[in-house]
């Protein structure tokens, strides 16, 4: 039996029926699969009938929304709610400013964390120690401290409305340093002895051999960090007031109240919209962002 | 990987400057944000919180600590601070109790499990506005999803935004949809850990899978309770419910809604009141700081490393 738990429990996918248990044990067993599967609908069914919900309201005319008792299926699939999104806020600028910014603030991110990780392994320095201390105690400071103070920096400096100053303040790694930090510390030393004997600098050495060999790490703190930027929403809220610099997140809520009543089919295809590009990053990755964040987890 | 000019191998021991500079120039610019973005604004928010200063204007008066006796002596604080805490409890609390139970569900060999689990953790990758959005619209007291259910059982809905209590559970079983899926799946990596014979020899002497559970395999989570327990109540009261908070009520109805991580957006940016903003934000810093640290101090005797 552990042998066939095991195999199974790790990729999740085909339940491997459970043979040789005691007899008195099965009754027993049965019932509680019973319970599990009530347990899995219910779960599935609440997790997934809000977001279904607001799918079909997103194809429906305004006259099925606003009907009582509440139809569940649209007569026909209405575009018109998405051509509204368009055509009511700039939703193209916002699409457009949140993949900038999530590009840049996530790439940026990584390549910060993984140089200050290298140099935290590989290069001597006498208060490497106290650099550590100081990347990793940032983790402790929540963002509204800081929310004053740099937003007062940002419009002194006459950032606002800018894509640096919705990414800049944010770009410190101190969860993907602490990663990066740990997964390098496990990396062969012979590796580095050869590359080091081959002539390489630092620099060639941390992108040509130290990455590469990283790869899992990097690319699960990569997603990790895409999801973060994309949802950002205080910060691009208090430093962009001019709707073509809004990011997504930020831009929707233009949608709620455009004319005194919210228009829920329109405000409910927006939300489709901004879901949309993150969740299909989610369906292809699901198994590299799950590390990701089950590595920050079981790291210490 | 020979190159044709050879370039000599750093020698990091003889010259300590190069090494040095090799440092700073790798570690150095993560660290100067962290200064710049990170550590000086914590040191700046606390003088910020000792003026009286509207965000905009150019002058500030230094009135020391009058903007936190102004604080303890507001009339709202008694409600927010209930408020905060109350959504906390509730969010952290159902947060760690669902995830784990979700995650037990999710451990069993079950058919169609992969789905759920896709279903539990997907929301935790969405925006927390247009999660918000979404539930607005399954929470609307006419055309809601909410409404029309206990409208077929025959039963009134509350109107969700408009009653303080009714409004606080909205946002917290929000925040319980957006985040349970999180905590579920990093308990049922940790489970997916569990060393298997130890749960064997549970079973051969005769061990009730609920004691097997409670004695065996909960101690063996401590270390992933004690990180979860930490790392939702921070998300919890620093910014996590924000974006649903902003997204849904606004804080209202009559500050129903308004924790302090609302509170300082809402002094600050929208009131104008920087200086007192500051203030809570201080505050709201320490609570956390205190909170963290009897956490790790008292988890720490209990926790089980393996």
């Amino acid at each position: 039996m552990s042998v066939q738990e095991k195999a199974t429990s790790g990729s999740g996918r085909i339940p491997a029926p459970r043979s040789g248990d005691g007899g008195p044990a099965r009754p027993r067993r049965r019932r509680v699969d019973v319970l599990g599967y009530a347990g899995l609908v219910v779960a599935g069914l609440v997790m997934v009938v809000p977001m279904l919900w607001m799918l079909l309201a997103s194809f429906k005319q305004r006259n099925e929304i606003y009907t009582i008792p509440s139809q569940w299926l649209p007569h026909a699939l209405q575009w018109q709610n998405y051509a509204d999104v368009f055509a009511t806020v700039p939703f193209a600028h916002f699409l457009l400013n949140s993949v900038i910014t999530t590009v840049a603030g996530a790439g940026l991110k990584v390549v910060l964390g993984l140089m200050c990780a290298y140099a935290l392994v590989f290069v001597e320095f006498p208060a490497k120690r106290l650099v550590f201390l100081v990347v990793l105690a940032a983790l402790m400071v929540p963002p509204q401290v800081t929310l004053i103070p740099n937003y007062t920096l940002i419009a002194q400096i006459g950032w606002l409305n800018s894509y640096q100053g919705i990414v800049l303040p944010g770009l410190a790694s101190s969860l993907g340093t602490f990663l990066f930090r740990q997964h390098f510390q496990t990396l062969p030393a012979s590796v580095l002895e050869a590359a080091t004997l081959d002539g390489a600098g630092h620099w060639r050495r941390l992108w040509q051999f130290v990455v590469p060999l990283s790869a899992p790490t990097v690319s699960a703190v990569a997603l990790v960090s895409v999801v973060g930027e994309w949802n950002q929403y205080l910060w691009p809220l208090l430093v962009t007031d001019r709707s073509e610099m809004m990011t997504l997140p930020v831009g929707l809520t233009l949608l709620q109240n455009n004319d005194g009543i919210t228009n829920w089919g329109v405000l409910m295809a927006g939300t489709v919209l901004v879901m949309l590009p993150i969740l299909l990053v989610f369906l292809f990755f699901q198994r590299r962002l799950v590390a990701g964040l089950a590595a920050g987890a079981l790291a210490n | 990987m020979t190159t044709l000019h050879q370039v000599p191998a750093p020698r990091t021991r003889k010259l300590p400057w190069r090494s040095w500079g090799t440092f700073l120039l790798l570690a150095g610019p993560n660290v100067a944000l962290l200064v710049v973005f990170v550590y000086k604004p914590l040191v700046q928010n606390v003088q910020y919180s000792l003026l009286h200063w509207n965000l905009g204007s150019d002058t500030a008066t230094y009135v020391g600590l009058q903007n936190y006796v102004n604080y303890f002596t507001n009339p709202k604080t008694p409600t927010v601070l209930l408020t905060t805490l109350v959504f906390a409890v509730v969010t952290v609390g159902g947060c760690m109790a669902l995830g784990l139970a979700l995650a037990r569900l999710l451990d069993r060999n079950l058919r169609g499990r992969t789905f759920v689990r896709a279903a539990v953790f997907a929301p935790y990758v969405l925006s927390g506005v247009a999660v918000g959005m979404c539930w607005l619209f399954v929470f609307d007291p006419q055309y809601g999803l909410v409404s029309g259910l206990l409208r077929a059982v025959g039963i009134g809905s509350p109107n969700w935004y408009n009653d303080p209590d009714w409004a606080l559970a909205m946002v917290c079983v929000v925040y319980l949809w957006k985040y349970v899926g999180y905590v579920a799946i990093i308990y049922l990596a940790a489970l997916q850990s569990v060393p298997h014979d130890i749960l064997e020899a549970a079973q051969i002497d005769g061990a009730s899978p609920l004691r097997t559970f409670w004695s065996i395999v909960f101690p063996l989570l401590s270390p992933t309770t004690f990180f979860l327990g930490v790392t939702v109540f921070i998300e919890s009261n620093a910014g996590g419910s924000f974006d649903i908070i902003r997204a849904m009520t606004k804080g209202g109805p009559l500050e129903g809604t308004t924790t302090m991580v609302y509170q300082v957006y809402q002094e600050a940016f929208v009131d104008g009141s920087a200086g007192y903003a500051s203030a809570i934000a201080t505050l709201l810093f320490l609570a956390l700081l205190v909170v963290t640290v009897v956490q790790m101090v008292v988890v720490e005797r209990k926790v089980h490393y393996r």
